[in-house]
């Protein structure tokens, strides 16, 4: 217990609609409530409330207002109360700040930045209701060119997968996220005909059935890994770096290391799984080469290897030699990428944003004539469908999204996952807690959201004019900048508004 | 049994039996292993590869043959790296010496090598058994694991160099410093450990402190571990062909445990 903290939230409960069911007692996994029998009221243990909403969502009086804390120190424009808070918390612990979820501090983003533009007269819109669309995507390399022999294709095809939608589950491990929360992810993107990635916590053999609509992650902790991981998989990714925490490593603490999770990890249980830094065995791109074609052998060549960074300063370089070495899909994640766990320092303050990576990357291999060797999916900040689309004009194949589906399942962005106490039931292996993502009903969320932003993308479509997202992949000239310098522009590839 | 039945099972032994020459030279280590691979699921379970110079990722593609524990590759020359990598079941050998990343993620298998091997050898394996006759490179036995019956084992004759069992979570490492002509002496080597929270490395010859990470405490083998050094000393030698007597040379005293402090080597790091 810190004893220099103030509260963060404030717990308004209206006595008078207060029927002391105890609902928020028994929601809270932070120990806010407890009932004081003597005098019949609810007791509030304020410092403990991390404003996840869990108990005023459940509340059946609506009894309960969780608010910011309006304590405040001396207004300060440099030591803000943030500031004030953390180096209080640091004094007291010694340690490094961990914190959850993405960057939230208010670099510029971009997405909000860019408009989209529409048919008028001329080059008239589609409706989208009435005429076929195509959100077909494809992953993988696509040959230099096309040869035909008597109206046969003479290239030799490289593998790839195929997406009915270009939105995809982004990794997040079974250990990070709950068995429930996994499960629904896998189920939901087999349904929908597009693809959940495994993280590099293995995958359960159970959900193998899944193995149509799965990308397995190959990371330096080389968890849960055997020919038949891979094999089962659809495609194969290796995981260099994650936009939450660039350059580190990962840290599952032993007691989130159940006997499932020990089975799924192929490690004691108890026992904690540490993922260096970096793969021992990459320490350059020839390494990285080396890993790849080890993968692609592997798998007998049968599906496309995918190489996963994070968006740093040098990632257009960085991407050029993934490419060169192999990788039939690049992804590339941005500063706002979500995480289980990372050090708050990190998270706030290394990487950039995958708006202006991914045009980078995506102008660097076009320069190089080597764009086609590889799809290239972005992830880290995508928030709603008009995200994908812009993403998609920038030049990416495809987009994950890791937040925006933990929110289908209940996630309000508390930023405690790396508590293990979720109250939502999703970044927690408590299994009084893990009851509370029901997977059917995160299913059938998950298809929803995937069924919404698809509809939302083919009208985008029509009003553009354009009847295939493969017309709106890298074409730039559907963006304006509102609101951007020059040079943010022309890193966009973009023209400004009314240009 | 009818008489198709046995014809078959005639037929099926006759491939176990027979083994498959292949020379290597100028193959393109694609080709190599896609040979390998097609034999295999053909039946036949003994290769012998001559004239390897380089190849890549022998062992690797043998994913889904029925009975592949069976199946035997003897290696004539230097093959590439990446050796029985994610390999699961057959035994590889080398007569020669062998490159980097030998072993990586290894489940389940047997490599020997009569020479030395290169870097990064057994990064992240897991299950399985690696001899190696003489020296290994750099960050040799990065975060080994075990799980279950699993329990990956490394033999090293001759000594190692730096960043030694780095993260090991589990399995273990036997140097020998012996049975080498020209070995570098232990003292070179180190960072031994580094980061390592399980599994044991058991040297033969003094470790200095300055030589382990933080995370490493050094002690005597007990008897029961003395047991299995004793065993996996004992099969070395059979791999190699080298006297059983010279097992009894090793003298116990001589060899030290290194092993984790603590499992949770970064427990106490963080502000929640």
């Amino acid at each position: 217990m810190l004893t220099s903290m103030l509260p963060e939230f404030r717990v308004e409960r209206n006595e008078d609609r207060c029927i002391q069911c105890r609902v928020c007692e028994r929601q809270c996994s932070f120990d806010v409530y407890g009932y004081d029998a003597d005098h019949d009221v609810m007791i509030h243990r304020e410092e403990n409330c991390v404003a996840c909403q869990r108990c005023a969502v459940l509340c059946p009086t609506n009894a309960l207002n969780i608010r910011i804390n309006d304590y405040t120190y001396k207004p300060n424009a440099n030591w803000t109360r943030e500031h004030i808070q953390d180096l209080k918390k640091q004094a007291e612990t010694g340690g490094v700040l961990l914190t959850g979820m993405g960057c939230d501090k208010p670099h510029k983003i971009y997405w909000d930045h860019i408009l989209i533009n529409a048919s008028q007269v001329t080059n008239p819109s589609i409706d989208p209701l009435r005429e076929p669309m195509e959100l077909r995507t494809f992953l993988g390399r696509r040959p230099d060119h096309l040869e035909m022999k008597d109206g046969k294709l003479q290239t030799i095809e490289h593998p790839s997968v195929e997406l009915s939608t270009p939105i995809m589950f982004g990794a997040m491990s079974y250990g990070a996220i709950s068995y429930n929360s996994f499960a629904s992810l896998a189920q939901a993107a087999y349904e929908y005909g597009t693809f959940f990635n495994t993280g590099e916590g293995g995958w359960p053999k159970e959900l193998r059935k899944y193995g149509k609509a799965t990308i397995v992650q190959c990371a330096s902790g080389r968890f849960g890994i055997d020919l038949d991981y891979f094999n089962d998989a659809s495609m194969v990714e290796i995981k260099i770096g994650q936009g939450a925490k660039p350059g580190i490593g990962g840290h599952l603490p032993g007691e989130k290391v159940s006997e499932h999770i020990s089975q799924t990890r192929m490690i004691p249980e108890g026992s904690d799984a540490i993922s260096p830094a970096p793969h021992h065995d990459i320490y350059s791109i020839e390494d990285l080469q080396m890993l790849i074609h080890a993968l692609k052998e592997a798998t007998d060549y049968r599906m496309p290897v995918s190489v996963k960074i994070s968006a740093v300063h040098n990632a257009p370089a960085i991407a050029s030699g993934m490419v060169r070495a192999g990788a039939d899909v690049i992804v590339v994640d941005g500063l706002r990428g979500g995480t289980g766990a990372a050090p708050k320092i990190l998270r706030d303050n290394v990487g950039i944003p995958i708006e202006l990576a991914l045009a980078a990357v995506d102008n660097r291999l076009r320069d190089e004539g080597i764009r086609n060797w590889a799809s290239l999916v972005v992830s880290g900040g995508i928030r709603n469908s008009g995200d994908v689309f812009k993403a998609i004009a920038l030049g990416a194949d495809a987009v994950y999204i890791g937040t925006p589906a933990l929110m289908a399942l209940g996630c309000t962005v508390c930023q405690k996952c790396y508590t293990g106490n979720c109250a939502w039931g999703i970044t927690t292996q408590n299994p009084y807690l893990t009851k509370r993502v029901n997977p059917e009903i995160g299913t059938r969320n998950l298809v929803n959201l995937l069924r919404a932003w698809s509809l939302e993308i083919k009208e985008l479509l029509g009003c553009g004019g354009i009847n295939s997202i493969e017309s709106v992949r890298g074409n730039r000239l559907q963006l304006r900048g509102i609101g951007l310098e020059q040079w943010e522009l022309d890193v966009l590839g973009i023209r400004g508004a009314g240009q | 049994m009818s008489a198709s039945e046995a014809a078959r099972a005639k037929k099926e032994s006759f491939k176990s039996r027979r083994v498959i020459k292949l020379d290597a030279t100028g193959t393109y280590y694609k080709d190599l292993n896609r040979e390998i691979r097609a034999r295999a699921q053909e039946g036949f379970r003994l290769f012998e590869v001559n004239n390897v110079y380089g190849q890549r990722y022998l062992g690797t593609n043998l994913w889904g043959i029925k009975d592949r524990e069976k199946i035997r590759i003897r290696i004539h020359g230097t093959p590439g790296s990446d050796m029985g990598a994610f390999m699961d079941g057959p035994t590889l050998e080398v007569f020669g010496n062998a490159q980097d990343a030998i072993g990586n993620t290894m489940n389940c298998g047997r490599i020997i090598v009569h020479g030395s091997a290169g870097d990064v050898l057994g990064y992240g394996m897991r299950g399985g058994e690696i001899y190696v006759r003489g020296n290994v490179g750099y960050r040799v036995g990065i975060h080994m694991k075990e799980y279950m019956n699993k329990v990956p084992t490394v033999v090293i004759g001759g000594t190692m160099q730096d960043f030694f069992g780095e993260y090991m979570a589990g399995g273990r490492i036997i140097v020998l410093n012996k049975f080498f002509e020209g070995n570098p002496p232990i003292r070179q080597s180190y960072f031994i450990g580094t980061g390592m929270h399980g599994g044991s490395i058991y040297v033969r010859g003094d470790v200095e402190a300055h030589q382990i990470g933080a995370e490493v405490g050094i002690s005597e083998p007990t008897d029961e571990e003395w047991k299995v050094i004793e065993k996996y000393v004992a099969k070395y030698c059979a791999v190699f062909g080298l006297e059983k007597r010279q097992v009894k040379l090793l003298k116990r005293e001589k060899f030290w445990r290194l092993s984790a402090k603590s499992k949770r080597p970064y427990g106490r790091m963080y502000a929640y």
